[in-house]
């Protein structure tokens, strides 16, 4: 019997997940609630570490689909859990009796209007990272106008309770060391400050990165968050901060700010997990089964998890994840599943 | 000049709108090295004249880029070229000459 498998989510991970799962033989249907696929990964330019064009990257996932299934513009109406498949009504007027559910939903950016210390939506300075995306990929954006001093501020909605969030975005250190090359590369005459806490480039290549920011662009990186951001009579901004290393106040002003908006759990795909509710965990992304050993099992029994959905990630985790959750399924399908008269006992000992 | 008892103190306030970058790139095309310091503390932690008199490579870099070039200075008048901060830079820095160009480029007016 071929299974019904349906995956929430036109991302990367979902892509991931689908083009593998159609490979192996199921019966996949991809949904994405936005009119395109690709997720985030369509909103970017080039990818860090290595600068790849972002749309080749995309433009391959959708190659490899190799006639999934899917609808763009469509959500989950409802979704319930039957003995053992999972009845699901779309938005777009279909039902799907689906086997198994892989909930892909990613994650949002944060809303940096929310951290109005910075300005964001009051000063016309002021950027985020996904508008500077958008920037390199259309070259228009009023905001941007020759600056001569711009400034990168690290952790904007991230290791900060105070706009909900303690943990660590993981990925925007390294797109903050990324686009300011990019933007030296844009204007060489212009000094590029980041303003940093820690700097986590954790990732193969990343450290290459940030030295190669240092060396060839003469990024300057200031350690201290920027505390306030104030606007002058003619647009530019004054940037105060602590130099920690220097245990000093400072001030700079700039012509362009880009903040680092972190991740956030996706509002559309809690909306899913309200449906069925699915255990989040403190920082609001999705619960795993069990945090090392299966990453991509939910407590649900044939519910399953990938990519930004259960926390930030790059891309290429996201794509291990979302192969790893392939692997997860089709074990899962092939040998608990069909097994009508142990099935709970089954899920009892090997979910 | 009236005594009111209280004079001005200059602001300690680092500003980078008084960074002097045609300087800081003269000693960069000298030095390149100097762009790569990670601000590590480890040519401090061993340097033979700092646990006499303060002395400090990873300040006076610190310095140069926060406008403060006097403090930099200050910051390697006790430095005997010894070289023990160049066996222990884990990027690699050639820190002694890096020294030398510092005073050579930022104390020539
Ligand atoms: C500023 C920034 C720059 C980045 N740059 C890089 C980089 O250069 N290199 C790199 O390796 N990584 C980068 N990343 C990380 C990368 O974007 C993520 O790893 C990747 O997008 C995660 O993929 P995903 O499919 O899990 O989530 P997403 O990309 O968020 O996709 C999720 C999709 O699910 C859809 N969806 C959500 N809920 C529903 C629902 N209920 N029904 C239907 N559809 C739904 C959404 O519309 C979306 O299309 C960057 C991240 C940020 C924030
Ligand atoms: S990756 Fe860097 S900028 Fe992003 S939240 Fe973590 S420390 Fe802050
Ligand atoms: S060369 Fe100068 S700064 Fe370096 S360890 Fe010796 S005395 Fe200290
Ligand atoms: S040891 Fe090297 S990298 Fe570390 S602070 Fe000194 S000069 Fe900079």
């Amino acid at each position: 019997m071929k299974n019904n498998i349906l995956i929430i989510g036109g991302g990367p991970a979902g892509l991931e997940a689908s083009a593998q799962l159609q490979r192996m033989g199921y019966n996949v249907i991809l949904i994405e609630k936005s009119p395109r696929l690709g997720g985030h990964l369509a909103k970017w330019d080039r990818l860090f570490p290595d600068g790849v064009p972002a749309d080749d990257v995309l433009g391959g996932l959708i190659k490899e689909l190799n006639g999934v299934k899917y609808f763009t513009d469509t959500d989950i109406r409802a979704i319930n859990r039957l003995e053992k498949s999972y009845n699901v009504r779309l938005t777009n007027g279909i039902t799907v009796l689906s086997d198994a559910v892989l909930v892909a939903s990613g994650f949002d950016l944060f809303d940096a209007v929310r951290k109005e210390e910075y300005g964001y939506g009051i000063y016309d300075r002021v950027i985020t990272n996904a508008d500077l995306e958008a920037w390199f990929k259309t070259g228009s954006d009023k905001r941007i106008d020759n600056p001569r001093k711009i400034g990168f501020v690290h952790c904007v909605g991230s290791r900060d309770e105070k706009s909900g969030c303690r943990s660590c975005s993981k990925v925007c250190c390294a797109t903050a060391v990324k686009q300011a090359i990019e933007v030296k590369q844009a204007f060489p005459e212009a000094e590029v400050f980041c303003f940093y806490m820690d700097l986590r480039l954790f990732g193969r290549h990343y450290e290459d990165l940030y030295l190669k920011a240092q060396k060839e662009y003469g990024i300057r990186f200031i350690r201290g968050r920027v505390a306030e951001v104030s606007e002058n009579i003619d647009g530019t901004l004054v940037v105060k901060a602590e130099d920690t290393v220097a245990s000093k106040p400072l001030k700079a002003t700039l012509d362009l700010l880009v903040l680092m908006s972190g991740m956030r759990p996706s509002a559309s795909g809690k909306a899913v997990g309200d449906l069925l509710e699915m255990t989040v965990e403190e920082d609001g992304y999705f619960a795993v089964r069990s945090g090392i050993a299966a990453g991509q099992r939910s407590p649900l029994p044939g519910l399953f998890l990938a990519g930004a959905a259960t926390g930030p990630k790059t891309l290429p985790e996201t794509l291990a994840d979302a192969r790893a959750a392939a692997v997860e399924i089709d074990r899962y399908l092939t040998e608990i599943f069909p097994d009508a008269r142990n099935y709970k006992q089954l899920v009892r000992e090997r979910w | 000049m009236v005594d009111f008892g209280f004079g001005l103190v200059p602001s300690s306030r680092i500003n980078l709108d008084l960074f002097d970058k045609e300087k800081y790139e003269e000693l960069a095309a000298m030095e390149p090295d100097v762009r790569v310091c990670m601000a590590c503390g480890s040519c401090t932690a061993v340097c033979t004249a700092g646990r006499l008199v303060q002395t400090s490579l990873r300040e006076a870099i610190e310095d140069l880029k926060n406008a403060r070039p006097e403090k930099a200075l200050e910051m390697l008048g006790a430095c005997q070229l010894c070289g023990k901060c160049s066996m222990v830079c884990p990027r690699g820095i050639n820190t002694r000459h890096l020294i030398l160009s510092i005073t050579k480029v930022y104390s020539a007016g």
